[in-house]
């Protein structure tokens, strides 16, 4: 690279000691974090990708202390030594926990990180939106751990089966409210997180990095986050169904009134299932950036890699049923989900076989990250054997539901997912702290978790297969697993001593200890430019990559970069920037503004958690203030910080290029984010039609004869009226775009008052035919979609609303169009909503 | 779009082939169920959904094929390289190829998985 420095106009001052100590003192100042309580105003990668991280592992302990005391109580048979209501609400959050608020949340805390380190980025594209997310996990999750305290907690399983869940006289209390809405929250963050990462992958790698030269990590974050957008708004779905039956009475499982329990354990798998793979291919994704390391080569087959990622992605989206199999379904059913369900070890086993094949090519370093992955990939391969026992239906229904499936998914989950996390957490301690974690503590750690884990869950398949059942609180001594009991017991507290070490050795002071050397592991890429201790900055200069393990491969690099050799060494307008690339080649396309530290993200995050929390224990008039206030304030935030016109259409940003620094439409972030984001909308909404179409199939006549259904009239009246509405979005943007922008502002303001009119009408339907949701599963059907679309056409008048405004103050321009563009996007969707709404609700009956 | 006078491959088709697996999956699991709804004569033949399912697997079969062979013909006719981690257009090109190729085998076994459970089960059980 030195070769094309040369060339560069400003090269004589980079090598100008003054210049560099200037452009370092100016980037410094840019992304410092702020000090004193404006701290927690931070919405750095660095600062909000380790809260995120710690915040997760907090969780993750409190989780696993649940998991002692459930423990402590089966150590012996017909023990007593917490209440049977207690030990419910323990395993209920021990699962809960360490799914939605450790495992998938630590993927997202550590991708904040780390991606933008791996693609040499100064932070991700919206760092914003990555505080948000934090600060809705922070509530969300103190609301669903707290309750436990107070006696409170969800009791009946993370998956909630109703009826046990929905029916009062079961379930009393705010339990499975909590555990809704509580979570609910989360996985809104969790689908913020999934854009970022997605945008961030696609679009902020450094100029060179083409998709073949991508870290193996940024392809499983790509994968996973995909993963997320597609999994979780199915739940989202469900958990709208669920709640309104909890605060409403809508008879969506309720059998006597045509309701099904089986539709919410349908809509839980569909993200329950992908879910497991959403957990373990980002831990899978950290085995694949340290094995290289410490085998000091490039991976052996990073195609077959990737096709390990995009295939377990894909097919992780069969299995769903796999958990069903003794519900009742037709055995051709259950087949093709064990025929999935058999395929997915296919591309799981490949990845393995190339960590051993890399491995086995290299010359292996023996180091405590390198201990914790050996560990994994014993553990995770039992897991993953018993797996393609359990995915055969007939075993299956012998071990279903008893602790041979604890000892499964434990096997899985611990081997696949904690055993690389901690070894990620060793790997790359350095770069959040500057220093290396203890050696022989590391060590001592290891053997007792490893020896303490087997410990516990081996004997769990014997407890399984003797008939002990799962979520019991205790059990007669007579079945005869006492002693394996014991020894599972044993284990676990084994097991905890060894994470007990490893928070020692991350909490400890370290006084004057030293820094560790810069790239400690000798790795190869470009996370490892992080100075020891690092620079909030991230990169000195933005590099040009031609190679997968660039620190190894591309000479003089580490020196180039320092010295401000590449692109972005310099903040001269004092403005936080990182480069924009094309999605094949990386090609640098603009030079993007990242916003700075900002309280509207945090303020934002608490009224939109209180309007959950007000719900769950239906406080209605606080929850219609917090609604509006977390609305207000997501629109103040968007207002000043986003779409901002920059003071020059272009800038240099060193090596002789210039790039421009506004880009709207498929061009601009913003745009991907709202395509990726409505495709998430648009899987929860097919969730909800999922729901329609489930009743319409296991009922012989849906919609019951005796009933009148949204009529075919006014549903009509809102088509049209929404097909208005959608047309002056587009017109807007075009006239707009075209400089007309008189009548862009028409269309604006007329669009905002035809779409309310359009959900008004749209509502009227069921309202004027007397449809009572309470009545049966039939009306409430109608009515959730028709809410769920009226509800779009709402936010998409406050949308245009929002571009009149903004071009009124100036702040939209025919050339600076960010905003309209992506609301005529949102309208697409809408559009599409609006279609799928009429067509399933008025015209399908009349057809059928 | 064209270059080197092949196909450009991206991101879209890279996941093809399992996207027809995707759809393949899916067709069959809604037909059988809708099918078999309300369940109430289990010995029924459902003889018309598997002859359907057939075909659409023989479809999804053909087409993964035609992706494969496309995948593996433009990889040969450059050379057909395992390496692909150079600088250059040639070699991302190589590398999305060959991945391709990789996914199409996937998806065309687990095709034939998924259509396995027909064979087996005549009525709705």
């Amino acid at each position: 690279m030195t070769d094309t420095t040369d060339q560069s106009p400003t090269f004589a001052d980079k090598e100008d000691e003054a210049v560099r100590r200037a452009q370092e003192d100016r980037l410094r100042a840019v992304w410092a974090a702020p000090k004193g309580w404006r701290y927690w105003s931070a919405v750095n990668n660095t600062e909000v990708g380790i809260w995120y991280t710690a915040l997760s592992f907090i969780f993750m302990l409190f989780a696993g202390v649940l998991a002692l005391i459930m423990r402590a109580q089966l150590a012996l048979p017909e023990n007593d030594l917490v209440t049977p209501d207690f030990y419910n609400q323990a395993f209920t959050l021990h699962g809960t926990a360490m799914m939605f608020l450790f495992a998938v949340p630590i993927f997202e805390a550590v991708a904040i990180i780390l991606l933008p380190q791996l693609l040499g980025a100064r932070d991700l594209p919206f760092p914003r939106l990555s505080a948000f997310g934090f600060w809705c996990f922070l509530i969300g999750g103190v609301f669903v751990m707290g309750s436990i305290f107070f006696g409170q907690a969800p009791s009946s399983g993370w998956f909630m089966y109703p009826p046990l869940t929905t029916e009062e006289e079961f379930t009393p209390g705010y339990g499975p409210d909590i555990w809704l809405l509580g979570l609910s929250f989360i996985e809104i963050a969790s689908l913020a997180a999934a854009v970022e990462l997605i945008v961030g992958t696609l679009k902020c790698r450094p100029p060179g990095m083409r998709l073949n030269l991508m870290p193996l990590y940024a392809w499983y974050v790509l994968v996973v986050a995909g993963m997320i957008l597609f999994a979780f708004p199915p739940l989202i779905a469900g958990d709208i169904l669920f709640e309104l039956e909890r605060l409403f009475d809508w008879p969506f499982f309720d059998p006597s009134r045509g309701g099904d329990p089986v539709l919410w354990q349908h809509l839980f798998w569909i993200f329950g299932h992908p879910e497991v793979y959403i957990v373990f291919l980002p831990a899978i994704a950290l085995v694949a950036m340290i094995v290289p390391t410490f085998a000091q080569r490039p991976i052996l087959g990073y195609s077959w890699i990737v096709l390990a990622a995009v295939g377990t992605g894909f097919i992780s989206f069969g299995l769903w049923v796999h958990h069903m199999y003794t519900t009742g379904l037709p055995s051709i059913s259950l087949g093709f989900f064990s025929a999935a369900s058999e395929a997915v070890a296919i591309p799981t086993g490949v990845q393995i076989f190339v960590f051993i094949a890399t491995l086995l090519t290299g010359h292996v370093i023996h180091s405590v990250p390198m201990l914790f992955v050996s560990g994994a990939l014993a553990n995770f391969v039992i897991g993953g054997l018993t797996g393609v026992m359990v995915a055969l239906a007939p075993f299956d229904w012998q071990a279903h539901d008893t602790y041979f499936v604890v000892a499964h998914l434990h096997y899985v989950l611990i081997g696949g997912m904690l055993f690389p996390v901690v070894a990620g957490v060793y790997y790359y301690w350095p770069l959040v702290s500057g220093r290396k974690l203890s050696d022989r503590p590391g060590r001592i750690a290891f053997w007792l978790m490893f020896a303490g884990f087997n410990l516990a869950f081996l004997p769990m398949h014997y407890s399984g297969l003797a008939g002990m059942p799962r979520r019991v609180w205790t059990y007669p001594e007579s079945l005869g697993v006492g002693t394996a009991n014991m020894i599972s017991s044993v284990g676990a507290f084994v097991f905890a001593s060894g994470i007990l070490i490893i928070v020692w050795d991350v909490l400890r002071p370290r006084g004057k200890e030293p820094y560790a050397k810069r790239n400690p592991w000798n790795a190869g890429t470009l996370e490892w430019l992080v100075e020891m201790p690092g620079e909030s900055w991230g990169v000195r200069s933005i590099p040009a990559v031609t190679s997968r393990y660039p620190i190894w491969e591309q000479p003089n690099f580490i020196d180039d970069v320092d010295k401000g050799r590449f692109y972005l060494p310099d903040a001269a307008e004092m403005k936080r920037e990182t480069i924009i690339t094309s999605v094949l080649d990386g090609k640098p396309l603009q030079c993007l503004r990242v916003p700075g530290p900002s309280f509207m993200p945090m303020i934002a995050a608490v009224f939109t958690g209180a309007m959950f929390i007000f719900a769950t224990f239906h406080w209605w008039a606080a929850t219609i203030v917090a609604m509006g206030l977390s609305t207000i304030s997501i629109m103040v935030w968007l207002w000043r910080g986003t779409s901002l016109i920059p003071e020059k259409p272009e800038k240099d940003v060193g090596l002789g290029l210039k790039l421009p620094l506004y880009k709207s439409g498929p061009h601009s972030v913003g745009w991907w984010a709202m395509f990726i984001m409505m495709m998430g909308d648009a899987t929860a909404f097919l969730g909800l039609v999922f729901g329609y179409y489930y009743f319409f199939t296991i009922h012989a006549d849906f919609p019951p004869p005796s009933t009148v259904g949204p009529g075919v009239l006014w549903p009509s009246v809102a088509f049209g009226l929404f097909a208005v509405a959608w047309s002056t979005a587009l017109g807007a943007r075009l006239s707009n775009q075209a400089g007309r922008v008189g009548r862009a502002r028409v269309l604006m303001a007329a669009g905002a008052l035809v779409a309310l009119a359009a959900s008004a009408a749209l509502l009227w339907g069921p309202y004027v035919t007397g449809l009572r949701p309470t009545a049966h599963v039939y009306p409430a059907t109608v009515w959730v979609i028709t809410i769920w679309t009226a509800a779009h056409g709402v936010a998409g008048s406050l949308m245009l609303g929002y571009c009149l405004a903004r071009s009124l103050a100036g702040r939209m321009t025919p050339a600076h169009d960010i905003d309209i563009f992506n609301v005529a996007l949102y309208w697409h969707f809408v559009g599409f909503t609006v279609i799928v709404t009429v067509g399933t609700l008025a015209y399908l009956p009349v057809l059928m | 779009m064209q270059v080197f006078g092949k196909t450009q491959d991206n991101l879209w088709t890279l996941v093809a082939a399992p996207t027809i697996w995707g759809f393949h999956f899916l067709f069959s699991y809604f037909l059988a169920a809708y099918r078999c709804a309300p369940n109430d004569d289990v010995f029924r033949n459902i003889g018309g959904t598997r002859m359907a399912i057939s075909g659409v697997t023989a479809v999804c079969l053909l087409l993964i094929l035609l992706i494969a062979r496309r995948a593996w013909r433009e990889w040969r006719a450059d050379g057909g390289g395992y390496s692909n981690n150079q600088d250059t257009p040639e070699a991302r090109e190589r590398f999305l190829e060959f991945s391709t190729l990789l996914l199409a085998a996937l998806s065309f076994a687990a095709v034939v998985f998924e259509t396995l459970p027909v064979l087996v089960f005549w009525d709705c059980r």
